[in-house]
């Protein structure tokens, strides 16, 4: 306590409360615990009285408090007497005898229920989400003949600017990456295959691992987290500041204007960027064969070809475009659907990264079952 | 203006207290100057409002003042405080004795009203939920909202709301100053006029001391004290309406007895 704020006497079956100093914010929290006091030493009497006379600042939180006060009393049946309130502050004393006679709207939480509704919600995002994928794929093959029907609405300046971004630009870090994943691949195949002593093994299992599989699925995911979240941020944005709506309504279709330039540059730059990445993982595997295994380059050379057939090669490349058609549709579904708050934006942009890496997932999945029954 | 026309102008400026002084203001971005020699005077409990045509630096003074942007010369005192010359605590004591109502509202958009408005509290104070809780309310309240906002996120609010939600929020904790940057800008004119006479009653109620940077004449005429006029990158005049309208400066005339000001057509009128 640095100073009184409330002084308490009782005098015949009266209450005497004596306010004084600031009633500010600063010293709300004391004075709501004054308060309280003040309403428990209440309850033996019949009348209260509080004096204000001596009070030098009050503001928001000290009328607010003073009128609670007044307020509990009377529901407890207490006579509550305000005297000597200064001049300067009846106004706001008077303000405060209006404040807070609504009861809030409390939202009430019941854990299972909310457990459950959270659930049910859960499965019809999903199936909203899959639905609104559909349609966005429904909608980009229309503008697709649309565009190839007239070939001169093409943009290509804006595609020629996102294939820039989405794939020049992302080869070193790429290469980076890939080239490391062969190095790690080869290593510890090298490491276990060596104890059965078929090192030579190994470089079956990287050429076939790499060109079929990881070398595309890899690739598809970084491209996921760069660009695809960079799509979905860029369109979230232009929503949130009407950038689309103004689009919209100088008769422009924001899917041909925006969507389609990004989504045919992903298209091409990712089947390029997975065929870099094969290859920087293979030279990645064939220089830790070489130094760790201690393989010469001609031996590694020579097995990759028997190991691998061109079938291997096209299985990686074919599946690249349809990966990059899903990053691209997903990024543009989230981007279109962000809200008016920046928080919808990050919701938006992860949810895109997301989804995009688990449908690919499960489209590699389906490529492959695709692939075995046709014997490639 | 000299001391002596102030003084006139205010009537009573001998008894008032200045709560913000800003002197020979220089601020600029990059090659250019934005304010160049800016100097006034803002008086406990006025509402004071800043006028000046698109561009000429209105929101960067009000910026300025409040710490956000750089000065590259002058000197500001708010409560005879410069704010930049300061410490950490004590600047930090200083910007709770101020509220500002940024033009968009800035609202948090990842918080509800309710936390929006508690947000300054929870931060300064060290209070109990339900008072916390009922004083949120109770701003909500004051100015014009009801309680059934409070659980609302700001992207579900419309413009006149999340103006209000924001003053409720520059007001949590009882500055002493509030800054208005636009305040009335993208309200509808009856929605406009509301906002003014809650300013006005807030100011009255709480002893406010209101600084605005506005567009708009209705608020000038209604409920501005004094104002200051920027052109040419300082303060050409300060004083209150009548002075303005009295003005023979041509940017004056046509700003205030143009033909978008009522007050001006009366004036033609009669």
């Amino acid at each position: 306590m640095r100073d009184r704020l409330l002084d308490l006497s009782v005098t015949e079956g009266r209450l005497a409360l004596a306010a004084a100093g600031s009633w500010t914010a600063d010293r709300a929290g004391d004075l709501e615990r004054l308060i309280e006091t003040a309403v428990r030493r209440a309850r033996g009497v019949a009348a209260v009285e509080i004096r204000m006379g001596q009070v030098e600042r009050l503001d928001t939180f000290g009328a607010w408090l003073l009128e609670r006060l007044v307020r509990t009393l009377a529901a407890d049946g207490r006579e509550a007497a305000v005297l000597d309130l200064p001049e300067r502050y009846r106004g706001l004393v008077e303000e405060a005898h209006h404040l807070n006679r609504t009861p809030v709207p409390r939202r009430r939480t019941n854990p299972i229920a909310d457990a459950l509704a959270r659930l049910g919600h859960t499965v019809v995002d999903i199936a909203r989400d899959l639905l609104l994928i559909m349609q966005m794929f429904g909608a980009m093959a229309i503008v697709t003949l649309r565009t190839l029907a007239r070939p001169w609405t093409f943009r290509l300046t804006s595609m020629v600017h996102h294939l820039d971004r989405v794939g020049w630009r992302a080869v070193p870090v790429i290469l980076l990456m890939t080239f490391l994943l062969g190095c790690i691949i080869a290593q510890q195949g090298l490491f276990h295959f060596r104890r059965f002593g078929v090192d030579i093994y190994v470089v079956d299992m990287v050429g076939i691992l790499v060109l079929r599989e990881i070398g595309v699925l890899m690739v598809a995911i970084m491209v996921a987290g760069r660009s695809g979240s960079a799509y979905t941020a860029e369109l979230g944005s232009m929503k949130m500041r009407e950038e689309i709506d103004a689009l919209r309504t100088m008769g422009f279709d924001p899917l041909e204007v925006l969507v389609l330039p990004r989504l045919v540059a992903l298209v091409i730059a990712l089947p390029a960027l997975a065929f870099v990445g094969s290859m920087a993982a293979l030279y990645g595997a064939g220089l830790v064969c070489w130094l760790y295994g201690g393989m010469s380059p001609d031996i590694f050379l020579s097995r990759l070809r028997d190991a691998i057939s061109v079938d291997d090669f096209a299985v990686g490349l074919l599946k690249a475009p349809f990966m990059a058609v899903v990053i691209g549709i997903v990024a543009s579904v989230e981007g279109l659907e962000v809200k008016g708050s920046a928080e919808s934006l990050g919701l938006n942009t992860t949810s895109s990264v997301v989804k995009s890496i688990f449908l690919m997932v499960g489209l590699d999945g389906l490529f492959a079952i695709f692939f075995a029954s046709i014997g490639m | 203006m000299d001391a002596a026309t102030r003084e006139a102008a205010t009537g009573d400026a001998g008894i008032r207290e200045t709560v913000i002084s800003v002197r020979d203001l220089v601020t600029g971005f990059g090659e250019g100057t934005v304010l160049d020699g800016v100097s006034l005077d803002v008086e406990r409990g006025e509402i004071f409002a800043c006028v000046g045509a698109s561009g000429i630096g209105k929101s960067v003074l009000l910026r300025t003042i409040v710490g956000l942007l750089p000065r590259r010369a002058g000197r500001i005192a708010v409560f005879g405080e410069d704010p930049l010359a300061l410490g950490a605590r004590a600047r930090r004591a200083l910007e709770r004795r101020w509220g500002v109502l940024f033009q968009q509202g800035a609202l948090f958009s990842s918080l509800t009203v309710r936390q929006n408005v508690q947000f300054p509290m929870r931060e300064h104070l060290r209070l109990s939920r339900r008072l916390m809780d009922e004083v949120a309310v109770a701003k909500l309240e004051m100015v014009g909202l009801d309680a059934s906002v409070c659980e609302k996120f700001p992207a579900e609010l419309s413009g006149g709301m999340i103006k209000r939600a924001a003053l409720a929020r520059a007001l949590a904790l009882d500055p002493e100053i509030v800054f208005l940057d636009e305040p009335t800008s993208g309200l509808d004119p009856i929605g406009a006029a509301e906002f003014d006479i809650l300013i006005k009653t807030l100011q009255q109620t709480l002893g406010l001391t209101v600084f605005m940077v506005t567009h708009d004449l209705d608020s000038l005429h209604a409920v501005c004290d004094r104002i200051a006029v920027l052109a040419d990158r300082r303060v050409i005049t300060v004083g209150p309406m009548a002075a303005m309208l009295a003005s023979d400066h041509p940017w004056i005339r046509s700003y205030f007895r143009g033909t978008r000001s009522r007050v001006g057509h009366a004036a033609a009128a009669v």
